[in-house]
């Protein structure tokens, strides 16, 4: 009889390197089942970074997390909220740093109430604010926060130098971090969460106060500290548009409260929109209105103008329709030449992420 | 970042690309450069399989690279030179003392070890106000301190470590000038045992002192972010009161309340110590007259001095409990 020491099959080191198979070491499993032809993908589905079970947190005067529940797959994942949404009290909470009001939450399959620190040697967390003391240069300065980690003085050197080359400090780094740019810092930042290798990092806003240039760069760090390092990544943002670029996964919340959690492809993919721009004629002066009219007894069913449409320039003009299969657009075009109208474009939009909230400032009013 | 500033031996596997992109080209992957050229390879991501050595191992690096700050050690040349120039300040005129002694052929030193501290009490007390603020205000005026807290140590451990290498900080600056005054004392013959004794007295008097000292600044420089309000504050603590109560002694050594002045002296730190030091380690004591104290005045003496270590060190704690993000 074959011994099968692992009931999920042989993992493939050449597919998901070193980091995962630790990674999923310490991981908790979201269920059960033991499928041993469970390929490696699914297999790391099934393993989860954080999960989080009615979890509240309450302050005499504020509740800073009511009863959230959601759980985090390697990966990138984007957690999103207005400022005072509470992101910070949930990174707190996940550090083992702030006891929670209510309700459980573990971390690499540790539990974030007894299990602080065993949490905080394996994930690395980089704060929103500034954090790094101006008159000690980048090496000294991640030296000293390895070891603080615990690794050895000779490790913790050899560490630093792999890190802030990875986050794209070369000579600068032996400067007195007082000159450095707000991109330099930021990096500095990142690579004293990652020097010691954690197999969890919590980014705090980690392209705040970035040019455009810097928060594209930083970005793409974020997708390479997942994507090379091997390392998941739980990154926080109150701007939706880099983080539909950046994570495998949005969670958002708001007041607390659980507003989403899906994938980003499911928020920006799972019904394409097409929009459609056409010119007024004589027989229609108003030839939007004819369009959505007829399209509507077509049976094609076009967005209303809303209160969330008006908002875009321009938007006044265009009918949008979700493109459910290829055969809108033949319907659209027919329906435009029977009406005489001019087409001036149809296009196939995205969801943004941000009509998550605009529907549901529209469920609000309903 | 500007391409001059990159090395000459760097190659554009490695010089021209944006540092998002920087690896790019993985573990053998991309297009590798003939050999014989100097190049850096691009070996990707190396995760780390070493040992973490936790907790202790924390407070230990902490304790170290406290106590190299406090003298500009690992750091900027111009945060060296207050210490180094204070410490040669506090220790110069030891060496000066034995050589006179060792001259004159005297049978004792001019000075005993502990009274030698109490005389450099305002050079000490610069020392310290310079050394509490750049161990414990630092970290919270650049916000380092939540880097700390999200890393296995706890608070405590964090507060025990900052504070243990403030004490060692000072005992090294206090206790540098006995261990020179003991090695001439022995270079000049003087009574082998009768020193040893003496300077071993010296060096506790030097823990103790070190020991207060550090805790009263600790928790005023934990205070405040702001490092020029710790070094004024801390200057303040430490000779207003002494002068005070000095002045005090003088005026009831004066008006002839002899018990008053033995009384008066448990009220500030440098007083204290003057006492403890010329009661129960050998010294003599710099009050008004050399006046010593009673059996019960020293049993309060001591008593006062265990409570402000707890109480002060009780303080610091608190002030970080909570600190977080």
């Amino acid at each position: 009889m074959t011994l099968v020491q692992c009931p999920y099959g042989p993992l493939r080191p050449e597919a998901y390197g070193p980091t995962h198979l630790r990674s999923t070491g310490g991981g908790r499993e979201t269920d059960t089942a033991s499928d041993a032809d469970a390929t490696s993908r699914s297999y790391r589905r099934r393993v989860t970074v954080i999960a989080i079970e009615s979890l509240s947190k309450r302050y005499p005067r504020v509740t800073a997390l009511d009863r959230l529940t959601v759980g985090v797959e390697p990966g990138v994942t984007g957690l999103v909220g207005a400022n005072g949404a509470g992101k910070s009290t949930l990174i707190k909470i996940l550090l083992g740093l702030a006891p929670a009001t209510q309700g459980t939450a573990s971390v690499l399959g540790m539990d974030v109430a007894t299990q602080g620190g065993a949490i905080r040697e394996r994930v690395g967390y980089m704060p929103e604010h500034d954090c790094l003391p101006p008159d000690v240069s980048a090496t000294e300065f991640v030296v000293h926060m390895a070891r603080m980690s615990g690794l050895p003085t000779t490790a913790a050197r050899e560490r630093t130098a792999d890190t802030l080359r990875h986050v794209g400090l070369y000579e600068e780094r032996y400067r007195p971090m007082g000159g450095y740019s707000t991109g330099m810092k930021q990096r500095v930042k990142l690579a004293q969460a990652l020097v010691h290798d954690p197999r969890l990092v919590l980014l705090d806003e980690p392209t705040n106060g970035l040019d455009p240039v810097g928060r594209d760069e930083m970005l793409g760090l974020i997708r390479r500290v997942h994507t090379d390092f091997g390392i998941s990544v739980l990154v926080t943002s109150h701007l939706l548009g880099e983080l539909e670029r950046t994570s495998d996964h949005i969670v958002v919340i708001d007041g607390g409260k659980l507003l989403r959690s899906s994938s980003t492809a499911d928020f920006t993919q799972r019904t394409a929109v097409l929009a459609v721009e056409v010119t007024d004629t004589d027989a229609h002066p108003d030839g939007t209105a004819a369009l959505r009219e007829a399209l509507r007894q077509a049976g094609c069913a076009p967005h209303e103008p809303g209160p969330a449409g008006a908002l875009a320039p321009g938007a006044g003009h265009l009918v949008t329709l979700d493109l459910a299969d290829e055969s809108v657009y033949d319907t659209v075009r027919d329906t435009a030449a029977h009406l005489g109208l001019g087409l001036v474009r149809m296009e196939q939009r995205r969801h943004q992420i941000s009509e998550v909230f605009t529907e549901r400032s529209a469920g609000d009013v309903a | 970042m500007s391409p001059d500033r990159t090395p000459a031996h760097a190659t554009p596997a490695h010089a021209p690309a944006p540092p998002g992109s920087a690896g790019s080209a993985p573990a053998g992957g991309g297009s590798r450069p003939g050999r014989g050229q100097d190049v850096i390879h691009n070996i990707g991501y190396r995760g780390y399989e070493g040992p973490r050595l936790g907790r202790s191992y924390a407070r230990r690096a902490l304790f170290s690279q406290t106590l190299r700050g406090a003298y500009g050690l690992g750091r900027s040349a111009k945060s060296k030179v207050l210490p180094m120039l204070l410490f040669a300040a506090v220790s110069v005129p030891a060496a000066i003392v034995v050589a006179v002694s060792v001259v004159a052929k005297s049978d004792d030193l001019p000075v005993g070890y502990s009274e030698y501290v109490l005389m450099m009490q305002p050079l000490i007390g610069i020392y310290l106000a310079a050394a509490a603020p750049q161990a414990f205000s630092l970290d919270l005026r650049f916000k380092t301190t939540p880097l700390y807290f999200s890393r296995p140590m706890e608070r405590g451990d964090y507060v025990v470590a900052k504070f243990a290498a403030l004490s060692a900080a000072l005992f090294v600056f206090t206790a540098a000038p006995v261990l020179i005054m003991y090695a001439g004392a022995l270079l000049a013959k003087l009574g082998f045992a009768e020193q040893s004794g003496a300077a071993a007295q010296g060096l506790v008097f030097c823990a103790l002192f070190a020991l207060l000292h550090a805790a009263i600044a600790a928790w005023i420089a934990a205070l405040t972010p702001r490092r020029g309000f710790g070094i004024a504050a801390i200057i303040v603590a430490v000779t207003v009161p002494f002068f005070l109560i000095t002045a005090l002694q003088g005026i009831a050594w004066t008006s002839d309340s002899k018990e008053a002045v033995g009384w008066l002296g448990v009220a500030s730190p440098g007083t204290l110590l003057d006492g403890i030091q010329s009661t129960f380690l050998g010294g003599s004591s710099q009050f008004p007259g050399g006046q010593d104290l009673t059996g019960a005045q020293g049993a309060v003496y001591l008593v006062v001095l265990a409570a402000l270590l707890v109480c002060f060190y009780a303080l610091l704690q608190r002030r970080y409990r909570k600190a977080g993000l």
